[in-house]
């Protein structure tokens, strides 16, 4: 293989002012995270810890093998949505080992309105359990939710993507094979009551689960009976009498261990059928990414200095090096799994487009997973690309990357506008992990350029009307417009709202890629049927 | 005495010996007839199939269950399997059959050479009453006493009071400090008279007693001697044995310290006088009490090879087993008085699994590590067992030897010091630390030693803080631990099918934090909350090289090492030093120079599985017979209450009640043998008070 020589200085001037630059945004993102993981009130995480039971986090961790990574998702799902502060959406995601096995863990935060479900709290479930499905991982979850958030009723229940579609996956995965596991820790109330019912295994901790279609008050409401709560579904209930829960747990930890059993007793192999090497560590230093992303984003740099810091050895065989070389494709491996990676450095002309269609081609083909790195502008425009077909040889990648069966993983490194954003595999091309860099922007246009298309339509409809419009007074009109933009292309925007799995620090890049593509090796690579391309 | 040896040139040396033992001693015997070119032949139990002392042998024959009396006590099959592989000679060791004149005589009708003495110099040392009397007619100096056959409590009583309190009450088939007693006044002489002839009558069918002065200061210095089969007698100096515990020795030494050329030449005498005095063939041991101010009463006469023989190996450079053989095969005596001398100074301490801070209460389990002192021509290690080797019930629980060498006493001291400090045994209880601390402490050292030593000192040894800064240690050491827990967890995760996948790493790993560590650990019965960060680990570093800031106390280590086996090597603050460590069943043991260190990892509380735990059979902690059942079915008892007695590896042991509480049920009767592990009875603890919840 062929090592990347970097032509970084890392005591330029720039350097260390790019450096400065990302580490504050990085600090900035570590410190909104740190918050977030603190859950709830701290009168409501008191609460909580007084009643036995251990925060969400803490179950996490006693879940998962000693110094198990923890591949978390969407930290910053609902930052900002709502008028009360929801952190990460009151559910805790992500990926962890649990005896040997990838799994996918879901769980509720009671220390956060009580566990109920938000719409991004839904979506975030959902979302969990679309990459448990798509990557084979069995699901853990950790249930301690009053069900459905009242107030937001409307948002949260009754469409497709609404609260039934939790029972709907768990149905579904189970049919596939994928294990379903819940662990009853606090109230499994209404709906929330089918998460334990509809899994394959369940585990209930007596006096603090308790599992119900409707609690005492709504019973007592309903039919006059009045009865405890652990009368009506707790422990003993549904393990002795019910049969809805199979496990008897004395506490949270003994819950968790009973879980960690079901896991280890699930006879499940990890059967990966690429050809994997020995790790290697990159050549160069993965937080050297941090001098190398300029500060003004408008400014060009060679993507492959980012490549080197990402991949094992820095070692990247480049295809086609010499052809539509604002696309850089080519091999590599990352923890010793062969990756074909696709990254701009630069517009896409309809040269790097067919060139990205044919190398996503070969990976799919050769069944090796596909990397994203994305920082992109758009395609090409004018008369001279028009008449070149840019539009079909466009249409040449989008095709090729939304039929790809191999994993595919997308990290926003800059920025993601327009149809750049599908050719490189955005959120709506099904990635199996999407992540992005807080310095990374994402909208249908740069918001310049969105405030120059708006300003040209004005000034034309005052042209009309024989009107004057001063630069100071564009300028003026233009200004809400870029920071609007910029407020919504923001990475904590988007996370807030799932448009990805996260926002991560640059650093980290290399782990996280590493962690996500052996979760999806959990599921056999499929062969890839492509469309139609247009020629 | 005799300087010109009376010559024989009929002898013929043995081909084949059978040894009719186990353990260390047998392992011992192999290694010298090894080097003399003789084939050896063990024999062993159920328990013993895979011992040291089988596998080092040519030759093994099985001869029977683990209990010794159906095994190694079997006159008739150790005989039957030396004549099957054609044994010329058994060594019987020490124990067992060593002092067994049926199975000498057995010896003789089957052809075979007992290594050791004459039939008629075991029966004559066998009793001690006997034995005695053997001696005052040979003009060996005895302490006063009072060894008639008249065996009234009156008559005996009336000769204690005659020669004046303290007395020494002894049952006169007894020995190894079992049935015998100190009676401190007149007063308390029945309740002592009771208990010695309780224990005498069940150790060994037969009450008869004995009665002596007691020496307040003695020490106990025996005297080796050889003698062959043509008159010839030399002694090869002295032993202090005065360190005992349970009247049993721990640490041994040769030459006595104090010890003038005189009183050496005396006591030697002395012995070759007694020795003489029963027609005396081989190796054999006489035993003095020695006083203050020098004089010296026969004790008794071991006609065997002691168990301290090293000691003396080591001062005059001879090999006694070597001298046993041939004097056995009919060669004289390989030196004389003449050609022996003393050359600088030994120790032997008696490494055994048992609790010293619980009487010494024997311990049993598996020797899950072993880790010892490399041997030199200064250290020696006399052992039967290896790692992973099980202490059982059977038999003594002794481990090893520890036998070092040195120019004088002070410097043999420093080495057994540091030998003691190197000497790492992990699964059982051991008493090293003890050993340490007794070797270490003032009164050894300056050798105020008389039989009494250890109850004397006693809070000069137990009690002694073996590190001035303890605290900052025991930080470090809970450090090291962490970094164990850690440095193992990184070895133990690899997916077959998946090697190199990031899912491995137990670095715990998060997204946008620091990966970070949380242990609770127990120490000293405190609990220690250990947070430990996993620093980002530079490019190019071995992974299982972690990099990891410790948090102990709120005393921040940095801290990087590795671990290799049970190799700990550590870097903490810059200070690098290796020490051997195992992780078992959430206990990390550290082997320090200072000791063993034990530090429990706390596993998650996964509640009370419904075993209700506030009852509870208590368990016997060996093989053994019941002596004395001191509470009965029903009884409330208080936490330390003595509950039963039992007896087994020569000594009476109490079972003491764990807490307050009721007693349900008792299985056994006194009389009884009782199996190891076996519940004694059913205990019920009574429900504390803990107020309104």
């Amino acid at each position: 293989m062929t090592k990347i020589v970097s032509k970084i200085n890392t005591r330029s001037p720039d350097f260390l002012e790019n450096s400065a630059h990302m580490q504050k945004q990085v600090d900035d993102l570590k410190e909104k995270i740190a918050n977030i993981k603190l859950g709830g009130s701290e009168r409501s995480r008191e609460k909580h810890l007084s009643r036995g039971k251990l925060l969400p986090r803490d179950r996490v961790k006693a879940l998962l093998d000693p110094g198990s990574p923890f591949l978390e998702l969407s930290q910053l799902a609902a930052y900002k949505m709502y008028d009360d502060d929801i952190p990460a959406a009151g559910i805790i995601t992500g990926i962890g080992r649990v005896a040997g096995q990838e799994c996918i863990i879901v769980a509720n935060d009671a220390t956060v309105k009580g566990g109920t479900y938000y719409p991004l709290t839904v979506k975030k479930h959902l979302r969990a359990q679309t990459i448990a499905q798509e990557n084979n991982l069995p699901c853990i979850y950790l249930v301690d939710s009053g069900g459905a958030n009242l107030p937001n009723q409307d948002d949260v229940f009754p469409d497709k993507e609404h609260f039934g579609r939790i029972f709907f996956n768990q149905a579904n995965m189970s049919a596939q094979a994928i294990p379903q596991i819940a662990v009853v820790m606090g109230s499994c109330t209404a709906g929330g009551a089918y998460v334990p019912a509809m899994a394959d295994e369940s585990i209930i901790v007596k006096e603090q689960g308790t599992i119900f279609l409707a609690g005492p008050p709504l019973v007592k409401a309903a039919t006059g009976e009045v009865v405890s709560a652990e009368d009506l579904g707790g422990a003993d209930v549904h393990c002795r009498t019910s049969g809805v829960a199979d496990h008897y747990a004395q506490n949270d930890n003994h819950a968790l261990d009973i879980a960690r059993n079901a896991v280890a007793n699930l006879n499940r192999v990890k059967d990966i059928s690429i050809k994997i090497e020995a790790v290697q560590a990159p050549a160069y230093n993965t937080e050297e990414i941090y001098g190398i992303i300029p500060k003004d984003s408008r400014q060009p740099f060679d993507i492959r200095e980012i490549i080197a810091r990402i991949v094992d050895s820095s070692n990247f065989d480049e295809f086609k090096a010499l052809y539509g070389t604002t696309l850089v494709c080519g091999f590599a491996r990352i923890y010793g799994y062969p990756v074909g990676i696709v990254a701009n450095n630069g517009i896409l002309f309809g040269e790097s487009a067919q060139k990205g269609a044919h190398f996503i081609q070969l990976c799919s083909q050769r069944k090796i997973p596909l990397v994203f790195l994305q920082n992109i502008t758009g395609f090409m425009v004018g008369k001279q690309y028009e008449a070149g077909g840019i539009a079909k040889h466009g249409a040449k990648m989008v095709t090729a990357v939304a039929t790809a069966q191999v994993p595919k993983f997308t990290v926003l490194i800059g920025g993601s506008f327009g149809a750049g954003n599908y050719g490189m595999c955005g959120r709506a091309y099904d990635p199996r992990f999407l992540f992005m860099w807080p310095n990374a922007r994402i909208s249908v246009m740069g918001g310049e350029q969105a405030a120059g298309v708006l300003a040209q339509v004005k000034r034309d409809q005052k042209e009309l009307k024989g009107e004057e419009w001063s630069a100071e007074a564009e300028a003026e009109f233009k200004k809400p417009i870029v920071e609007n933009y910029e407020h919504q292309g923001h990475p904590y925007y988007a996370s807030a709202r799932l448009w990805d799995d996260g926002v991560i620090d640059p650093a980290q890049t290399r782990d996280t890629l590493g962690l996500a593509i052996s979760a999806s090796l959990n599921k056999p690579i499929e062969d890839t049927k492509f469309g139609i391309f247009r020629m | 005495m005799t300087t010109q040896l009376t010559q024989n040139n009929q002898s013929k040396m043995f081909t084949k010996i059978l040894i009719a033992n186990r353990g260390e001693i047998a392992c011992r015997i192999i290694k010298t007839a090894k080097k003399m070119g003789i084939l050896t032949v063990a024999v062993y139990s159920d328990a013993d199939e895979n011992a040291l002392h089988v596998k080092m042998a040519d030759e093994a024959v099985y001869i029977g269950k683990s209990p010794s009396r159906e095994s190694y006590l079997l006159s008739e099959k150790v005989i039957e399997a030396a004549v099957k592989t054609g044994a010329q000679a058994i060594h019987p060791g020490y124990g067992f059959l060593s002092e067994n004149s049926d199975f000498c005589r057995l010896c003789d009708q089957n052809n075979i050479t007992f290594i050791g003495p004459p039939i008629g110099a075991i029966e004559a040392m066998g009793s001690k009453s006997a034995a005695k009397n053997i001696m005052q007619a040979a003009n060996v100096p005895l302490v006063p006493g009072y060894h008639g056959d008249d065996q009234s409590e009156a008559v005996i009583k009336g000769a204690a009071d005659k020669m004046g309190y303290p007395v020494l009450l002894k049952a006169t088939a007894g020995g190894g400090g079992k049935g015998m007693r100190q009676i401190w006044s007149a007063e308390k002489f029945t309740e002592g008279f009771e208990a010695v002839k309780r224990e005498a009558l069940s150790s060994f069918g037969d009450d008869t007693m004995l009665v002596e002065k007691y020496l307040t200061q003695p020490r106990h210095v025996e005297i080796q001697v050889f003698c062959d089969n043509y008159g010839n007698a030399v002694y090869l100096f002295e032993r202090d044995c005065s360190v005992q515990r349970r009247h049993q020795k721990v640490v041994e030494e040769a030459p006595a310290f104090a010890m003038t050329e005189e009183l050496r030449e005396q006591m030697g005498q002395a012995a070759i006088k007694s020795a003489q005095a029963i027609g005396y063939q081989g190796a054999g041991t006489v035993e003095f009490l020695l006083d203050f101010d020098g004089s010296f009463y026969f004790m008794e006469m071991n006609t065997r090879l002691q168990v301290e023989h090293p000691v003396t190996e080591f001062i005059t450079k001879q090999d006694l087993v070597e001298w046993q053989l041939r004097v056995a095969a009919g060669e004289t005596l390989p030196k004389t008085q003449d050609q022996l001398s003393i050359h600088g100074h030994a120790f032997e301490a008696r490494i055994y699994a048992e609790d010293a801070d619980n009487d010494f209460l024997p311990d049993t389990g598996t020797l899950n590590f072993m880790q010892t002192p490399e041997e030199s021509e200064f250290v020696r290690i006399d052992t039967g067992v290896c790692q992973g080797d099980e202490v059982s019930v059977f038999y003594d629980p002794m481990i090893a030897k520890l036998i070092v060498w040195g120019e004088n006493r002070e410097k043999a001291l420093q080495r057994l010091t540091k030998a003691l400090a190197e000497y790492h045994v992990g699964g059982v209880k051991t008493n090293l630390e003890f050993l340490s601390k007794l070797v270490t402490s003032k009164a050894f050292i300056d050798e105020d030693i008389d039989t009494g030593f250890i109850d004397k000192h006693h809070d000069a040894i137990f009690n002694r803080k073996t590190n001035e800064s303890l605290s900052n240690q025991a930080s470090i050491d809970i450090a090291k631990s962490a970094l164990l827990v850690l440095l193992l967890q990184n070895q133990s995760k690899v997916s077959p099918t998946d090697p190199t996948s990031p899912w491995n790493n137990t670095n715990a790993w998060q997204l946008n934090d620091k990966c970070t560590h949380k242990l609770t650990l127990e120490h000293n019965a405190t609990e220690y909350n250990i947070e430990i960060e996993e620093v980002a680990v530079a490019n190019n570093r071995p992974s299982n090289k972690g990099n990891y800031l410790i948090s102990v106390n709120n005393t921040v280590f940095s801290c990087y090492g590795v671990v290799d086996k049970n190799q700990l090597t550590t870097t903490i603050d810059g200070i690098k030093s290796s020490v051997s460590a195992t992780l078992e069943n959430n206990t990390i043991t550290l082997y320090t120079h200072q000791g063993a260190v034990v530090i429990n990892n706390i596993q998650a509380d996964l509640g009370d599985h419904g075993n209700d735990d506030n009852h509870g059979g208590l368990l016997a902690p060996m093989n053994g017979t019941m002596v004395s059942i001191l509470v009965k079915s029903g009884d409330t008892v208080t936490k330390n209450q003595p509950l039963v007695i039992m007896e087994a590896m020569k000594m009476e042991h109490t079972i003491r009640a764990p807490a307050d509480g009721i007693i349900d049920n008792i299985f056994y009767a006194e009389g009884d043998m009782v199996d190891g592990g076996a519940e004694l009875l059913e205990f019920s603890v009574t429900e504390k008070n803990e107020g309104e919840s």
